[in-house]
């Protein structure tokens, strides 16, 4: 379970934001998180991962405590089991796509679960590949794969199909899904894309003017909006 | 007949300064590109001093620092028996300082060209910044090493001012190609002189020829679409 309370003063482009958030997430959901751009719906990902500090805040996941500002113990991402896809292409370019997986195992890891994840997304074929000869949908699907590698509990997904074509979309949002299920990963998706939290997420967390103002299923949410 | 002495000893200075500057230069360039500190600015500006300073204000005060005279001198000549003025080894101290601008701040530009999602991606995967410098951020910034080692080497062999003043015109220990140069002019000896200057022009030329080379050859097989 992931037992979250966190604020954080953020200035973005349309001005101060005071997020004061709270939430619980139970193992094996898949939450969407969704609201308007500007939000701080990344910088929500981005503290659970531990690329941003909170000002205040305590963060456990299942029995490890990540964030606890009250005994100043914050956790390094580096330390945290999470996988994390963003929405900018992060697929190293000096690596193949083997490579990019690969770089991605932890000491002593056996190579053969990187072949199973390729197998899984269907680019074995093109293990060997440079990185930079595939389209955007793959590099996400590779991006994916490579987020998966150590296996991790939590899966952080930073509006990862935004930049992708809608055939490419729906592609990789199946990949999503049978990852999430298939490994028993708890999942946060951003979106701004209520269709795509319609579609994949079992329950949605709204975040609007700093706070969650709706927490259920996304079919009630989208309904009476 | 020409003596080839002050080339080669100016080959030799570039090369030595080069290396020391990489191992400098990195860490430093890397820090700039990422601390959070303040105090960067102050860094920064006298990294560059080098750039607007008449090589002769730099010479002077780094032969007044290293005379035996002085404080840091004589600390250096009785602990280290290391004399700084009139030798070679001064001369590749003073380089490294004058040539300093010239590596650091392309590294800087390379390290900041790396996209911010690179380096977040290899955090949520564990690794260290060590291995995020050696496998991710050097590796896709050849570009920038390969502009900052020619610009230091180059830079370096046609270095005047620091190395009369520090080195002084010492045969096979500190007479550099451009000190010798002037020696020659003295000397009346045009001849010799332009003999030299031939010398340095076909070398520089070849040398930045060979750069432009590899960096051109190198950006046509990236941009492959």
């Amino acid at each position: 379970m992931i037992d979250l309370s966190l604020k954080k003063a953020l200035t973005g482009a349309e001005g101060k934001i005071a997020l004061d958030l709270s939430c619980q997430i139970q193992p094996g959901e898949l939450v969407g998180l969704y609201g308007p751009s500007g939000a701080g719906k990344s910088s929500v990902l981005r503290m659970i991962a531990g690329l941003m500090h909170p000002d205040h805040g305590l963060l456990v996941v299942g029995n490890e405590t990540w964030i606890d500002t009250g005994n100043n113990f914050f956790l390094k991402p580096e330390k945290r089991n999470i996988g994390m896809v963003f929405q900018e292409y992060s697929i190293f370019p000096n690596m193949t796509v083997y490579e990019n997986l690969v770089f991605a195992l932890d000491k002593g890891q056996n190579k053969s679960f990187v072949d199973e994840l390729l197998h899984s997304i269907g680019m074995e074929k093109m293990a060997g590949q440079s990185p930079m000869k595939l389209s955007g949908g793959q590099k996400q699907r590779v991006a994916l794969a490579r987020a998966m590698v150590r296996k991790p509990k939590v899966l952080l997904l930073d509006e990862p199909l935004s930049a992708l074509d809608m055939e490419m979309r729906r592609n990789l949002q199946e990949y999503i899904v049978k990852f999430h299920r298939e490994y028993g990963l708890t999942t946060l998706l951003v979106s701004h894309d209520a269709s795509e939290i319609s579609r994949m997420a079992q329950r949605v967390l709204v975040l609007e003017n700093g706070q969650f103002s709706f927490d259920g299923t996304p079919a009630s949410f989208f309904k009476t909006s | 007949m020409m003596d080839f002495e002050p080339f080669i000893l100016t080959l030799k200075l570039a090369t030595l300064t080069t290396c020391l500057l990489f191992l400098v230069g990195i860490p430093l360039a890397y820090w700039l590109a990422y601390s959070k500190y303040r105090i960067k600015f102050v860094v920064e500006a006298l990294v560059s001093m080098p750039l607007v300073l008449p090589p002769t204000v730099l010479g002077f005060y780094l032969l007044l620092a290293f005379s035996p005279e002085n404080q840091l001198g004589e600390f250096l000549d009785q602990y280290f028996d290391l004399r700084l003025v009139f030798t070679f080894h001064g001369l590749v101290l003073a380089s490294v300082i004058y040539s300093l601008p010239f590596m650091v701040q392309p590294l800087r530009s390379g390290f900041s060209g790396i996209p911010n999602a690179w380096l977040d991606a290899a955090k949520t995967m564990g690794k260290s910044p060590w291995a995020t410098l050696f496998r991710i951020l050097l590796p896709n910034m050849k570009n920038a090493l390969i502009t900052a080692g020619v610009l230091t080497f180059a830079h370096t062999i046609g270095e005047f001012g620091v190395v009369l003043m520090v080195g002084g015109n010492i045969p096979e220990e500190t007479r550099v190609i451009s000190v010798a140069i002037y020696n020659e002019v003295e000397g009346m000896n045009y001849a010799m002189a332009n003999q030299y200057s031939l010398l340095l022009i076909a070398f520089s030329f070849t040398v930045l020829l060979l750069t432009y080379l590899i960096n051109h050859r190198k950006n046509n097989l990236l941009s492959y679409d």
